[in-house]
Formats: structure tokens, sequence, C-alpha cells
């Protein structure tokens, strides 16, 4: 969980920042991110993701999306150039829930997200 | 107020439908967003083991001004050791469900940690019955 977010983050800033690749939801990309959540095991995303956090992971199906909605996560990021599957676009985009992607590793993504949400603290 | 549902066994596309359509009716009743959260996490994962392990399931849901009860009963093969499947980490599922990213073995504990009351009945053979009830005022 970061303890502090930079105020005006959202979803597009991160896409330019970190290079995203948008697979569906670019009209919704106004959103605020609140912080973000990696994990594959649904039930640990499901108990423990928070409102407005972007959900890093390699899961391309339509659940992923479901829980996304439940939760009130911003967006869904997809790792090492996967791509949703189709039943999981269609979600997506009826779900208003962006799926974006990039070909970094987990490990990877996950650090350059934490540092843009947390650029403004100096410890 | 009261609503029922029906789920199908093995059908992971309509996984959740349930837990979208009581947090709605939670949200327009104006119900704590706390108590939405929460009750979303254990009916869902009570939702997703009926899909995963049962044949099919029918989920009763009652709403009153103090509590909401969900009654998730199934028919499918039961569960020999409650105990056993409370356990974090334990898990029946196979490895296609386990590959989606279910099956962690997380969801009754989720369901325990997110429901003021769980109740587990399970026959060998036959089938499930779950109960959650979650109490909008949480001082209670």
């Amino acid at each position: 969980m970061f303890h502090k977010i930079h105020p005006d983050m959202n979803l597009a800033e991160l896409v330019e920042k970190l290079n995203l690749s948008i697979f569906s939801g670019k009209e919704a990309l106004s959103k605020p991110v609140t912080g973000g959540y990696t994990s594959d095991l649904l039930s640990d995303v499901m108990g423990h993701a928070g409102p407005g956090q972007v959900w890093i992971t390699l899961q391309t199906h339509k659940n992923v999306v479901a829980i996304a909605s439940l939760k009130e996560l911003s967006a869904i990021i997809l790792v090492k150039g996967y791509k949703p599957d189709d039943e999981m676009l269609s979600q997506s985009i009826a779900e208003r829930i962006p799926v974006l992607g990039t070909t970094l590793e987990t490990f990877e993504i996950t650090g350059r997200v934490f540092m843009l949400l947390n650029r403004d603290n100096s410890d | 107020m009261h609503f029922e549902y029906h789920v199908e066994g093995g059908n992971f596309s309509q996984a959740g439908f349930t837990s979208s359509q009581v947090k709605k009716t939670l949200k327009q009743l104006n119900v704590d967003g706390d108590v939405i959260r929460r009750t979303v996490i254990a009916l869902y994962e009570a939702e997703v083991n009926i899909v995963a392990h049962a044949y099919k399931g029918k989920i009763a849901v009652d709403i009153d001004p103090e509590k909401i009860s969900i009654l998730l009963d199934d028919e499918g093969p039961g569960i020999p050791d409650i105990q056993k499947a409370m356990e974090v980490g334990y898990s029946t599922a196979t490895p296609q469900v386990r590959e989606m990213g279910f099956g962690a073995g997380m969801g009754l504990s989720n369901m325990k940690n997110n429901s003021d009351r769980l109740d587990i009945d399970s026959v060998v053979g036959k089938g499930t019955r779950v109960m959650i009830i979650n109490y909008f005022n949480p001082t209670r």
C-alpha cells in the first residue's frame, strides 16, 4: 500500500509515462489512480486490492474484469506482452475498465508504477 | 426484499454475476460502503465456489433493514472436511481452475473475514449450503 500518492495521477499519465499499450477503455483514462496491486491469484486481489488501484497481472480472461469491476479498480495492466482474450476485451468495454499492456515483466512494471506514484516522496 | 439467482457449475463466464447484482442493489439502498465491500468479497468467493466445484446452485438473498442474508445452496460433491477446507492454501480445485488464478485456497478465509456470520453445512455426495449474514450497522 502506498502511503503518499501523487494527487494528479490518472490513467492517461500512467499510460504516457510508462508507454503502455491500450487494448480497451481509451475513453476512461481520466480515472484517478490511487495505487497498485500486483497478483495473479484472483482471491488475493478480491480480498486485498483497494478501489482506484491498477491491477498488474498475467491473467488474460474475463473473470479478471469481473473482479476489477467488483473491487472498483481503475485499470488492468497485462505484463510481458500478454493480450486480453476476446471475452476479456468485450467485458472490459462493457464495464469501462481499461485493459492496458506492457512488454515489461511483472517485477519491472510494478517497480515503475510504484516509483511514478511515489515520485514526490523524498524518503 | 428477496432475490434468487441460479448458478451453473463450470460456467466461469457467468461467475460474479450475482455478486454484481447484489452490489448494485446495496448501493441503491445506500448501504455503508464498507459493508458493501465485505459482502461483495464474501459473496463472490461463495459464488465462484459453486462454479468451480458444484454442478449447479441457487443463491437466495434477503435484505431487511438490519442485515443482508445470503443462502447459497448447491448440488455438488460436498466438502468432506470443512475445517481442512477453511485452512489458507488448501484447495481441491482442478489444474485448469488454478491456471486461471482461482483455487489458491484463499476463498473460504476471504468469506470468513468478510462476513459477520458464516455457516457452512455440507453432505458429501449431495451438496453444500453456505449462509452469509452481514449487518448494516457495523457497531451492532
